[in-house]
């Protein structure tokens, strides 16, 4: 097997890793725009389509100065031809220095990474991990909380098939969190997760109520999208669907520090009034996901987060 | 043990596979091709007393010696099996057939959007307290539950 820096799993990260790239994206949130990948190629390879975190990827390589190649629709690639993952990520590995890659397989993000050793970056691999999410999701904690430490972290919404509420209780094991899940019982928090918890030894409440009392102690709230088609019983969805969407008027009780966050895209889960509270904060953090993804390509192409300090390559 | 010994005969070449869990014997046979042999000389031991095991059965296949690959294969269908190596009547070797902590390429994963479902490729499971964990998806199943390769 063959070993590089590939950034596959948030589980694969310890807790001085991501407290390392943290760092390293608040000298990018400092100063973006660098020439560090000059003459550097980064391959996008989406063989589902996700605009968002494609166009993230893509913008951070460009404001570092890389070059970008790629697809984001996999109808035009050999794949359709019944070409192997294995062929494609050989092939562009030869002509790339990173491969970003989204997949609709779980696992197909490790697979790649033990095929070539030009490093891959999982940004996202079915319904399993998505790395680069979490990360973001730390920095934006980080930012708004100055700690990662000791969090009242409310989850809520559909906890059951959420790949990025998963993903953030594992990476939050290094940092003493209390998590609340908040959810309706068809979408609950899955044992395994809960299990995790406990022989991690993070505290956690489930509720299914969710309300101004059950969110008043939260540092922060991570919405997700509760569904239609994740419902077995369409009579349970309509029963829940308008009671996890938090409304401008829940926030009463809020602390001052309470941030709200979304992976987004949103549809009625936040309801516009919010927007224009103190609390929102998800559009900042969907700009976060620049700055964590410039430190996660500079990371898994050696550049060490010293020389990013002394960078003389800022474009100011 | 003598009372085993004078129930399945003894061969004089060949292989031993004894502490089988009898509600796994046909699976055994299934597995290790045990039907298809045509000249050598196989004797089948179904619910034998066991003192460890209550009830248990045997397997000897005279002139027949497995690969560490069917071994492997062996202890995920019938999880410590003993395994005896017959020569001129006489048992060469003995060993416990144990569940390896890693297997690759012996069992599938129940996971249909794994990768390795989808690509070429072997298969990789670590396994810990009898459940068995995808290397690649990370999805959890249970001895009792593998389909093989």
């Amino acid at each position: 097997m063959l070993h590089n820096s590939s950034l596959v799993s948030i589980a694969d990260l310890s807790r001085d890793k991501i407290l390392y790239l943290m760092e390293m994206a608040q000298e990018f949130e400092r100063h973006p725009n660098r020439k560090l990948l000059d003459g550097r190629i980064v391959a996008t390879l989406f063989f589902e389509p996700s605009t968002r975190t494609r166009l993230s990827f893509e913008t951070a390589a460009h404001r570092l100065g890389a070059s970008v190649i790629g697809f984001t629709d996999p109808k035009v690639t050999s794949s359709t031809k019944g070409e192997t993952l294995k062929d494609t990520i050989m092939m562009v590995a030869n002509y790339s220095d990173v491969i970003v890659m989204r997949h609709f397989l779980e696992g197909a993000a490790l697979y790649a990474s033990e095929l070539t050793s030009t490093p891959v970056v999982n940004a996202g691999d079915g319904a399993h991990q998505h790395p680069s999410q979490t990360l973001l999701d730390l920095y934006t904690m980080l930012q708004t909380q100055g700690t990662l430490e000791n969090l009242n972290i409310h989850l809520v919404g559909d906890l059951k098939y959420g790949r990025t509420v998963h993903s953030l209780i594992m990476a939050m094991r290094h940092f003493n969190p209390t998590f609340h899940f908040i959810a309706p019982k068809e979408l609950a928090m899955p044992e395994e997760y809960k299990q995790y918890c406990n022989k991690h030894g993070i505290k956690f409440v489930e509720h299914e109520e969710f309300n101004e009392d059950t969110i008043a102690a939260a540092d922060i709230i991570y919405m997700t999208r509760v569904q239609r088609e994740r419902f077995s019983d369409l009579m349970e969805y309509e029963r829940v669907k308008d009671v996890y969407i938090l409304r401008g008027d829940m926030l009463g009780k809020a602390k001052d520090n309470m941030r709200i966050l979304h992976p987004l895209p949103r549809v009625n889960e936040i309801t516009q009034d919010v927007d224009e509270t103190p609390h929102a904060y998800y559009f900042q953090q969907a700009l976060n996901g620049l700055y964590a993804r410039e430190a996660i390509l500079c990371d898994v192409l050696g550049i060490p987060l010293e020389d990013i300090k002394k960078d003389t390559t800022v474009i100011h | 043990m003598k009372r085993e010994k004078l129930m399945v005969a003894a061969i004089e070449n060949g292989t031993v596979i004894d502490h089988i869990p009898s509600n796994r014997l046909f699976e055994v046979i299934r597995l290790l091709g045990i039907e298809e042999l045509d000249h050598d000389t196989v004797f089948i031991g179904y619910n034998l007393r066991s003192s460890a095991m209550n009830r248990k059965s045997i397997i000897k296949i005279a002139n027949r010696f497995f690969s560490e690959l069917e071994l492997n294969q062996l202890s995920v269908v019938a999880p410590n099996v003993t395994l005896s190596i017959i020569k001129d009547y006489t048992v060469v070797e003995k060993r416990a057939v144990v569940l390896p902590t890693e297997l690759t390429n012996i069992v599938r994963c129940n996971n249909p959007k794994c990768i390795c479902n989808n690509e070429p490729m072997p298969t990789r499971f670590t396994v810990s307290d009898g459940i068995l964990s995808c290397h690649y998806c990370d999805m959890e199943q249970l001895l009792t539950q593998v389909k093989l390769v």
